[in-house]
């Protein structure tokens, strides 16, 4: 499917009952160069809205919300070694988690590319 | 231009101390002591130790260089926002240099430093009038350890409450110092945001949804880091109390109201003040900090040990949490000693010469000299909270220059060609783009004028030039530092294997 956004600037991409997450290319490009990425443990519970990882550049370091509600199972663990990849393709390679959902209702209150490329404009 | 020597004119070049050193070169050359029997039991050091070893001229020379490429207050303007880089006066060093105060040692009998602890007395005595509050501890040495004090006495008062184990949430404005979630994190509190509102402020709505029975304290910054006063800041601090908590206060931008307002009549529990911004006594390399802790009447009976009490004529401190008498419960100790003494006589002396009156003025003056910047430079950067007038900082961004190509990084390193220190960047967090801009009540209308010249030159270049920016700086001792990969890839240890390895490259 299509991304979806949050306010917060990640993204979200569902397949099946799971969902990539990562930062927006908007995000990727206010932060600049990104030098370090701090993921959580693949296990993890995590809840929509709620701190989920943190992501620093050279100029300002912000946590990272999760889009939705569900079960950390995977992490992208070449972001650690390689945090560029965030900037080099935000919503491809750069990814951050991949999240089990457990209330997959949560992503059809998220925006689509339009709406949130209106919100980010604004 | 490139020289054969890597002198710049009259400016040296200068290597590592490890590049330049050698473990055959020595500044103090004694004989090999005779007739002494190896005492170390066969663990005497078989090789000589890697240390650089420069003669004494050799030795000078590094570091008086070194200082030449270093940048001072006691060089030019030093506009960093929420660091209030003042001049430090010429007197405060005379004092601390008086051998009753310099040449004490801390394990001295007390009888012997009686004067010593008189001037402590004195000036806890005008660090408690100023602020309007109850008690001090004078121990902590820098701002974010004094965080530490304030938070530990709150975190103190709730464990005695009985509380310890369901207080535990600290409420922080996306707009504090970095230091104040840190702080609270580290004593063991949660932390949880409350916003800004589209006036730079903190949301008071979003305060009283927070505020609960699991809140142990609010951390606000007054002024705050968008150098604007917090209006509601006595509604805040009264929410607070009505729910149990303690309102800690981040004393950096005290400067900006000192003489003036008197955090105690705001409802402060807790605040640190950095000798080293408001009273004048010298920043970083220039000395240590010093971060006393004031503390309201609740929070009074857990300050830390030692503190001082008078006992007729004679002063004494108590050292040890046993030794406490009366109400008092403290929660323990922030440091070895008594704290940083030569920063207490810098800053007693700053406040005598200025007095009541002065001090008052230092608040007048620092917020009509960032008013008068915001005045010129408005129009020419971005004021992403307006025109109202601020306190002591003034805070622009760089939206005026982003569609020539030019961001805050780029002007910053501009602005060291022009011969200033750069301006506070990307802090507060809350506006894209910052520039944090802290003038000081120590700069003239003359200098002023000059930076304000500079930076609206600089503005006005950037529409044409933005190559200029971008390759900036140009004429410092460094070119533009790749600092994001300083960031991904920092090498924090000098090696002689690497050093000639890039050398033979």
């Amino acid at each position: 499917m299509a991304a979806r956004y949050t306010k917060d600037h990640e993204w979200v991409r569902v397949e099946g009952d799971v969902a990539t997450c990562g930062i927006s290319v908007f995000a990727a490009e206010q932060l600049g160069d990104v030098v370090y990425v701090e993921l959580p443990a693949v296990g993890r519970q995590v809840e929509q809205g709620g701190e989920m990882a943190v992501v620093e550049s050279a100029k300002a370091a912000s946590d990272v919300y999760a889009p939705v509600t569900g079960e950390i199972i995977a992490v992208n663990d070449a972001l650690t070694s390689n945090p560029e990849k965030v900037n080099e393709g935000p919503e491809g390679e750069g990814w951050f988690v991949k999240i089990q959902l457990t209330k997959p209702g949560e992503v059809d209150a998220l925006m689509d590319e339009a709406a949130y490329a209106a919100f980010a404009k604004a | 231009m490139n020289t054969v020597s890597g002198n710049r004119g009259l400016l040296q070049a200068e290597n590592l101390i490890f590049e330049i050193g050698a473990e055959t070169r020595t500044g103090v050359d004694l004989p090999a002591p005779k007739g002494r029997a190896d005492r170390l039991g066969g663990l005497k050091r078989t090789a000589p130790l890697p240390l650089p070893g420069l003669s004494e001229p050799e030795a000078v020379r590094h570091y008086v260089r070194l200082s030449q490429k270093n940048y001072a207050i006691d060089l030019g303007f030093f506009p960093l926002g929420s660091c209030t880089m003042k001049h430090n006066p010429r007197l405060n060093e005379k004092m601390a240099r008086l051998e009753g105060f310099a040449d004490l040692h801390p394990l001295q009998p007390v009888q012997t430093v009686q004067g010593a602890l008189m001037l402590m007395e004195e000036l806890s005595r005008w660090l408690i009038t100023l602020t309007g509050m109850q008690a001090v501890a004078l121990s902590p040495k820098a701002g974010a350890h004094g965080e530490a004090c304030g938070m530990l006495a709150i975190k103190a008062a709730i464990v005695a409450r009985g509380e310890g184990e369901t207080r535990k949430r600290v409420l922080v404005p996306s707009s504090a110092h970095g230091t104040n979630p840190a702080t609270a994190a580290a004593c063991g509190f949660i932390v949880d945001e409350i916003k800004g509102d589209a006036d730079g402020r903190v949301d008071l709505a979003d305060v009283t949804e927070q505020l609960g029975p699991d809140v142990a304290a609010i951390m606000m910054t007054n002024p705050n880091t968008c150098g604007l006063f917090e209006p509601d800041i006595r509604r805040i601090a009264d929410m607070v109390h009505a729910a149990g908590g303690y309102f800690y206060c981040d004393g950096a931008n005290y400067n900006a109201i000192v003489g003036r307002v008197r955090p105690g009549d705001l409802g402060v529990d807790a605040m640190h003040i950095n000798l080293h911004k408001t009273f004048s006594t010298p920043h970083g390399g220039g000395g240590p900090g010093a971060g006393p802790t004031v503390l309201s009447a609740a929070l009074a009976p857990f300050a830390p040990v030692p503190y001082l009490v008078r006992d007729g004529e004679t002063l004494h401190l108590v050292e040890t949490e046993n030794s406490a008498d009366g109400e008092a419960q403290p929660f323990g100790r922030m440091c070895a000693f008594h704290g940083q003494m030569g920063m207490y006589v810098r800053a007693l002396t700053y406040m005598l010469s200025h007095g009541a009156d002065g001090l008052r003025q230092v608040a007048e003056d620092a917020v009509l000299n960032a008013n008068y910047l915001l005045a010129r430079l408005k129009g020419h950067f971005g004021a992403p909270f307006g025109d109202r007038p601020c306190m002591h900082e003034v805070l622009l961004d760089d939206s005026t220059l982003k569609p020539h190509g030019v961001e805050t990084i780029d002007l910053a390193k501009a602005l060291i060609d022009e011969g200033y220190h750069p301006m506070t960047t990307y802090f507060p967090l809350v506006v894209h783009g910052a520039l944090l801009i802290e003038p000081t009540e120590t700069e003239s209308k003359a200098e002023l004028d000059r930076f304000a010249d500079v930076l609206i030159a600089l503005a006005e270049r950037a529409k044409t030039d933005a190559a200029h920016f971008k390759s900036a700086p140009h004429l410092a001792p460094m070119r533009r530092l790749d600092e994001t990969r300083a960031a991904r890839q920092p090498k924090l240890r000098w090696r002689p294997e690497e050093a000639l390895r890039a050398a033979a490259e």
